[in-house]
């Protein structure tokens, strides 16, 4: 009790509020008693009851595959098939989508091919209602936070009702998404952490631990499903640092138990989840071991590991030597091979040579000799000269295997990156001039070391011009076969582009080396993985002419998302907050900024308060504070966000948004039923006003329900339509 | 009234001497040889050719920012204009007044050092540490150079440094004399600098922020402070204070408000104000614009525009400009040409006449805005409007061929429908040629179409698809022209869908032949329509923001991260035939020692706030109030100017890190007088910390002088000593082969 008597008086937020006193009933107090304790388990259930209701509710329909199904579907089904495959999220999301699948006996056949497509016999009930499960937990997890956090039923109530009466929260539930089990974990979080903190005055106890780890664990879920899941982190982690210092100054404190503290949320919010992360990711990758769509996103090193992938047990010669037939990949993301054939550059594009390109796909074209720079290598050839290998800093001469034309460049401008210099196919059998040749080095080397296949990453240097060999990532035109443009990069920067690796080797001279040798350690799996997935998440641009969803958008449920259906006979679903709700949670925030901001000046000047409304202040402050950040932290990196955005990326903010509605009408009402005399008044404004509220959110529902449970019939600007006159923003499109 | 008869007057003068002395080193080592090189140096190039623009009072749109900082380096003046800003290193002619255009900025770059000196006075930090302060920032190399050419860091950099200085002055005065004349002073200049700053570069945004913050910190503080009180009431006390005034809190508040938020935003538009007014002739960047920004301005458009009908009516002759102005600006466009039967990946088309979008004028961009219910093609009269709703078929002048949509995909674009000038095959495609007009920009439903002013979207009728550019551009056999789709799924609003009247007049001829007579000759009627300044001003700033430059890369370029280490230079000018060159490189002694100085004081100020915490006091209460504000100020300015870029996706060059680096020059001093008189005990100590500083200071002068060649870009230097300053294997410094 110590504790929270100093967080009081310094004005800071108490991590432990007192403890419900019997409540007082001064003159005009608006303090309601304590409900019966019978009463919080009922509410529980019934909220309960009713999301689980409201979410598996007509759950078969449509028996097609809707939106993003296609996409998390199918990643469904190659868990069970057991490919491997590339996706920007982490696995666990997906994994358990697998599952979920495979424990109700779907057999991962059907192929997802498109939104629409009908299931007919396939069992997709069961990846569903996984999903709706998660999705329905939602719901009593936000009652039992605010019901935590505010200690008032009805905030808690009116918070559970938003929830389970959003026609959005219950559409994005109800099909094969990533963002049921996101916000599942992303929840439960939340209210782990929300719990622990109640548990303050006594820590390492059994429930205490309980809690901490639960946050760890529900931290290594949101993370392992989404990246978004990270802002969930940051809300706990900065809970934690306000935490710590609390505890720092406490002087009653030693720094022995100090350091105890600091000891187990390290353990429970640090290592705990990066091991339970590093799980899943091994879980992924012992799973998904054979070749499938996603291997050419990742190295040849890593493809080694894949059975059915062409570098799957083959084995080849480790080190690089004059002589060799090799074929070179490049590193960036889905790089292509070094590629050239007989045809020339058109006229008017540089100078008329052979082409060069990258390739994306394994062809004779691919193969190169490497030569001595200032030998030819007929002598080579000879299998009794020595074997010379090739050495990092070497200059050496590369010659295309089919056409026996060396890789040249020269100061014209390349085809597409007018910046960039031409490559072309140059000389007769071997015999070209100066500009063919190319310093080889190894990236992160000193001189001399060797070469070796799919490990190094090697720079090609021209010598003449001092450009490097590159992939611009440009598809050439017609002229080009469209593949990809190659080129010398007058820009001596390290980027992926400019870096090669040797994935095919053939030396008749050379030992054979099993390609297991070079197998990636898990660590660096999961760091290429990683690197991949942030790739291809940046590369997810919007097109210049393609109408996006801005972020501004959300919060007024600007324009929803076509789940499913387009025309009049078709099934429509379309995901889209129910308006109502959504602007009583966007006035309800501009309401709490006012709110907060009075009490804080109030309380910075030092005005007296009752008991009662300090009890409110700090409800507001902190509780609503918590919610609030964790609201920004959802919401506002997405402006910074270059990538793609969507409507539903809003949701977990929604969630949060939805909670702080909760507890700022509770302390709203309150506060205004506080200046009513008799109590029976007061109780009278408060009943009536949270009464209004949930009639209104029912009502509203009603309306608006067909939006989840599926719109059949003319469009909404037909008269005839049920939704006609619900059309209320022209954006929207049902 | 004839005091002066009885005694003399008097003029005392307290003038500083560090600081009178601080100026003049300041400007010798800005101003020495200012004219050298008489060429094109670097950015000169860039920031040149407005100050052309200017001078001929042509208008530009710059992308990089506001335009404040053009505006002052055109101030240099005394310059016809009449220069081609080509290539860097081109000779300057004669009639380039070299001095004057790079005087201003190499004097905002001298007045740097003078108020180094003042901010650490301000700060409470001694006048030792001020000139220490002060000639940290004299000595660095990158300030130098980067202030002797046309550019605008050190523009910047002075109004930042300036508004710190303001704000800093004002609130050592907020104790005892508040509401007075240097209060207002002070609290008004903190405003004007803090726009200064963001109308020079949009990075003055960070420092505007972090004093925003600074200020709103320390009202919070005073709302605590009980001897203030709500109201506005200011009497006067009968007892011992009554000098003082009870001043209030909304008081304060309103001041505040006033100086840091509406004159900074009143100063802003100004800048935009004289900027729009003095650029009033067309340019090279009206086509960025939208038509009615273009004929607002003298030549152009406004040539073609000027004195046209104001309403569309049935019968129109009118091009369609769409809205969006990317990838070019065009119009809607149709020729004789044909869909080719089959396209090259196998997909048919509906073989009727091409329509897309044409980046040039061409009289194959008229159309004829017709009525389906009539057969005219001439305006009646009196002319009819076309109304918001109203339903329209659009013929093409030349080949009298109406657009037309339908359920065929595009060539480019599949998920879209094809747009087509129907041709009648006499198969079972119908003509499905009636548009909708929606005007996006309407005030009522009935509004009247009108040229220029209204954005348009046209919705078929038939399946609702709307007529949009879709940005790709077809190939041989459309002539590169762009693709113009019909969008089905239209969602909510975006420019490409949007199109507006350019050029427009009443079609008189009902026979073809006449009416192409008519088509080819030049519009000429009157009317003239003039934009408002706010209208003006949103667009400009919009295409500002928004406007992107494709080309990324640049040999010069570099990473945030590189700039801490300074693994990266650039190089601004070699003499065309001797070693001589000019480098952006900073003083490597005041990187390290500035780097140090801030983990120093991240290091030591965690470490105290951690002990405070348990309740130990290492350092006296106002030591420490003292260390907390000078890291704000000069730590905050660091992070606050340096860590966003790691969130930019734009092209970026070690300059953008300078400001920052003069913050955190300003932090050396503050650290080191703390370590001398805290951490340094006893005397022994301090002497030794005072011989270490002399060292220290010979070095970073001694680095100083090493670097100067590159600074000044004279003397030239011989390849060996070139190559002797290579100090890091990262910085390239040309070097001709012999």
């Amino acid at each position: 009790m110590r504790r929270a008597r100093r967080g009081a008086a310094r004005g800071g937020c108490p991590r432990m509020p007192p403890r419900q006193r019997e409540p007082r009933r001064g003159p005009g107090g608006p303090a309601r008693p304590a409900p019966p304790a019978a009463t919080r388990p009922a509410a529980l259930a019934l909220v309960t009851l009713l999301s689980f209701a409201s979410r598996f509710h007509r759950l078969r329909e449509p028996p097609h595959v809707c939106w993003d199904e296609t996409h998390f579907g199918k990643m469904g089904s190659y868990y069970i098939n057991r490919t491997f495959f590339f996706d920007v999220h982490p696995p666990l999301g997906k994994m358990l989508i697998g599952l979920a699948g495979y424990l109700s006996g779907y057999d991962g056949t059907f192929p997802f091919q498109k939104p629409g497509d009908r299931y007919e016999q396939h069992n997709y009930i069961g990846m569903r209602g996984f999903c709706a499960f998660l999705g329905s937990c939602l719901v009593p997890f936000a009652y039992l936070t605010v019901l935590e956090l505010s200690k008032s039923l009805p905030a808690a109530l009116l918070t559970a009702f938003i929830l389970i009466f959003d026609t959005g929260c219950i559409t994005l539930s109800q099909y094969i998404l990533l963002d049921p089990i996101l916000m599942f974990f992303l929840m439960g979080a939340v209210l782990s952490m929300v719990k622990c903190n109640s548990c303050a005055d006594r820590p390492f106890s059994v429930s205490w631990w309980f809690w901490l780890s639960l946050t760890g664990v529900s931290l290594a879920g949101a993370m392992g499903v989404k990246f978004v899941g990270l802002f969930v982190v940051l809300l706990v982690g900065l809970n934690t640092i306000y935490d710590l210092w609390d505890l720092l100054g406490n002087l009653s404190l030693s720094l022995v138990m100090f350091g105890k503290h600091l000891l187990a949320r390290v353990l429970c919010l640090i290592v705990l989840p990066l091991a339970l992360y590093m799980a899943m990711f091994a879980v992924h990758f012992a799973v998904l071991n054979r070749s499938g769509p996603g291997d050419g996103f990742f190295s040849s090193a890593f493809q080694s590991q894949l059975i059915g992938n062409n570098l799957h047990n083959v084995s080849v010669p480790e080190h690089l030597a004059y002589g060799s037939v090799v074929t070179m990949k490049n590193l960036r993301m889905a790089g292509g091979y070094l590629h050239s054939h007989w045809h020339l550059y058109p006229e008017g594009v540089g100078a008329r040579q052979q082409q060069v390109t990258a390739y994306l796909h394994k062809d004779l074209n691919n193969l190169w000799i490497i030569k001595k720079h200032d030998s030819d290598t007929a002598d080579l050839s000879d299998p009794s000269s020595p074997v010379e290998f090739v050495r990092h800093g070497d200059i050496i001469r590369l010659e295309h295997k089919e056409t026996s034309r060396n890789l040249h460049s020269h100061q014209h401008e390349a085809p597409l990156t007018r910046k960039h210099f031409q490559v072309t196919g140059y000389g007769i059998n071997g015999t070209g001039d100066s500009n063919d040749f190319w310093r080889i080095e190894v990236v992160g080397r000193k001189s001399g070391t060797l070469i070796k296949v799919l490990r190094s990453q090697v720079r090609l240097t021209h010598v003449a011009t001092g450009c490097m060999l590159g992939s611009s990532g440009k598809t050439l035109p017609k002229w080009g076969w469209e593949q990809v443009e190659v080129t010398c990069t007058p820009y001596l920067k390290e980027t992926p582009n400019s870096l090669w690796n040797f994935e095919d080797h053939i030396n008749p001279k050379l030992p054979n080396i099993s390609l297991d040798v070079l197998k990636p350690s898990f660590a660096e799996i999961l760091l290429e993985s990683h690197m991949v997935m942030i790739r291809g998440n940046s590369g997810l641009k919007p097109k210049d002419n393609e109408v996006t969803s801005k972020p501004w958008h959300w919060p007024i449920n600007y324009q929803g998302l076509r789940f499913s259906g387009v025309n009049e006979t078709d099934y429509r679903v379309y995901l889209l907050g129910n308006p109502v709700i959504w602007w009583l949670n966007l006035v309800t925030i501009g309401l709490y900024l006012l709110i907060t901001v009075c009490t804080a000046v109030a309380l910075k000047r030092g005005v007296q308060l009752t008991s009662e409304l300090k009890e409110l202040s700090r409800v507001v402050l902190c509780a609503g504070g918590q919610i609030t950040l964790g609201w920004l932290l959802h919401y506002l990196p997405f402006f910074m966000m270059g990538r793609v955005l969507y409507f539903h990326h809003y949701f977990p903010a929604m969630l949060f948004s939805s909670m702080l509605t909760g507890i700022t009408w509770d302390a709203l009402l309150k506060f205004c039923a506080g200046f009513l005399s008799p109590s029976t008044t007061a109780r009278k404004v408060y009943g009536g006003g949270f009464l209004a509220l949930i009639l209104l959110i029912l009502y509203s529902f009603y309306l608006f329900h067909p939006l989840s449970y599926g719109m059949v019939g003319p469009m909404a600007s037909n008269p005839s339509s049920p939704m006609a006159g619900l059309r209320w923003m022209d954006s929207w499109e049902f | 009234m004839l005091g002066f008869l009885k005694e003399p007057v008097v003029v005392t003068a307290k003038i500083n001497v560090n600081l009178v002395a601080l100026t003049v080193l300041g400007l010798i080592s800005r101003l020495w040889g200012l004219c050298y090189p008489r060429a094109v140096v670097f950015d000169e190039v860039y920031y040149g050719q407005f100050v052309s623009l200017y001078m001929k009072r042509i208008f530009f749109v710059d992308d990089s920012g506001p335009p404040f900082g053009h505006m002052l380096l055109a101030l240099g003046g005394g310059f016809d204009g009449n220069f081609l800003w080509n290539r860097i290193g081109a000779e300057y002619s004669m009639n380039v007044p070299v001095w004057s255009l790079r005087l201003l900025p190499a004097l905002a770059g001298a007045l740097c050092v003078p108020l180094a000196y003042q901010i650490l006075v301000e700060l409470h930090f001694s006048h030792c540490a001020a000139i220490g302060a002060a000639l940290l920032i004299l000595l660095e190399n990158s300030l130098i150079t980067q202030s002797r050419f046309m550019l605008l860091e050190s523009i910047l950099i002075f109004f930042i440094l300036l508004a710190v200085l303001s704000y800093l002055k004002f609130y050592n005065l907020q104790k005892h004399s508040a509401f007075s004349g240097s209060w207002w002073f002070w609290l008004l200049l903190t405003g004007v600098a803090c726009s200064c700053a963001v109308g020079v570069k949009y990075m003055g945004l960070f420092t505007y922020m972090l004093l925003l913050a600074t200020a709103g910190l320390h009202f919070w503080h005073m709302i605590g402070d009980q001897n203030l009180s709500n109201v506005c009431s200011t009497f006067p006390a009968q007892f011992e204070f009554s000098v003082l005034f009870q001043v209030s809190l909304l008081c304060h508040f309103l001041a505040r408000g006033l100086a840091l938020i509406i004159i900074p935003v009143g100063l802003y538009l100004s800048f935009f104000y004289v900027h729009l007014a003095l650029l009033y002739r067309s340019g090279p960047h009206d086509q960025i614009m939208t038509s009615a920004f273009q004929a607002s301005l003298e030549g152009g458009l406004a040539r073609i525009t000027q004195g046209q009908p104001l309403e569309v009516a049935y019968g129109s002759q009118v091009t369609l400009r769409n809205v969006l102005g990317k990838p070019v600006q065009c119009w809607l466009h149709s020729h004789t040409n044909t869909y080719p039967i089959r396209y090259e990946n196998g997909r048919g088309s509906s073989h009727q006449q091409q329509v897309t979008c044409y980046p040039f004028k061409d009289v194959n961009n008229w159309w004829i805005v017709k009525d389906p219910g009539m057969q005219q093609l001439v305006v009646s009269n009196p002319p009819r409007p076309v109304r918001h709703g109203h339903i329209v078929q659009l013929v093409h002048g030349i080949t009298t061929r109406y657009l037309n949509t339908h359920d065929v995909a595009a060539p480019l674009s599949p998920h879209s429908q094809e747009v087509s000038c129907y041709i009648d095959y006499n198969i079972s495609m119908p003509a499905q040629n009636l548009w909708r007009v929606e005007i996006v920009n309407r005030e009522s439903d009935t509004d009247v179409w009108k040229t220029i002013l209204s954005e348009v979207r046209f919705i078929h009728v038939n399946t609702s698809a709307v007529l949009k550019l879709s940005g790709a551009s077809l190939p041989e056999w459309g002539y590169r022209q762009l693709e113009v789709v019909g969008e089905k799924l239209s969602k909510g609003y975006h420019q490409s869908m949007v199109w507006n009247v350019e050029e427009h007049r009443y079609g008189k001829s009902q026979e073809q032949k006449e009416r192409e007579v008519e088509l080819h000759s030049p519009t000429q009627m009157d009317i003239s329509k003039n934009l408002s300044f706010m209208a003006k001003f949103t667009e400009l700033q919009w295409k500002i923001l928004t406007l992107k430059n494709e080309d990324t890369e640049h040999k010069y370029s570099s990473s945030a991260l590189d700039w801490i280490t300074m693994d990266t230079n650039i190089a601004y000018w070699l003499h065309p035939t001797s070693g001589a060159q000019i480098h952006l490189l900073g003083n490597v002694a005041t990187w390290a020692s500035a780097n140090a100085a801030a983990l120093a004081y991240l290091c030591l100020s965690l470490w105290y706030l951690l002990r405070r915490r348990r309740k130990i006091y290492d350092i006296p209460e106002d030591a420490w109030q003292l260390w907390m504000s000078a890291g704000g100020i000069c730590g905050g300015g660091w992070a606050v100017n340096y860590l966003p870029f790691f969130l930019m996706e734009k092209t970026l060059f070690l300059y953008h890190y300078l400001p920052a680096v003069t913050f955190q020059i300003l932090l050396i001093p503050v650290v080191l007088q703390h370590l001398s008189d805290h951490l340094c005990r006893s005397v022994l100590l301090k002497s030794m910390f005072s011989a270490l500083l002399v060292a220290w200071f010979s070095w970073v002068y001694f680095v100083y002088c090493t670097f100067s060649p590159l600074s000044y870009g004279q003397p030239a230097l011989s390849p060996s000593e070139l190559r002797a300053l290579r100090w890091k294997d990262t910085w390239n410094i040309l070097i001709r082969k012999q």
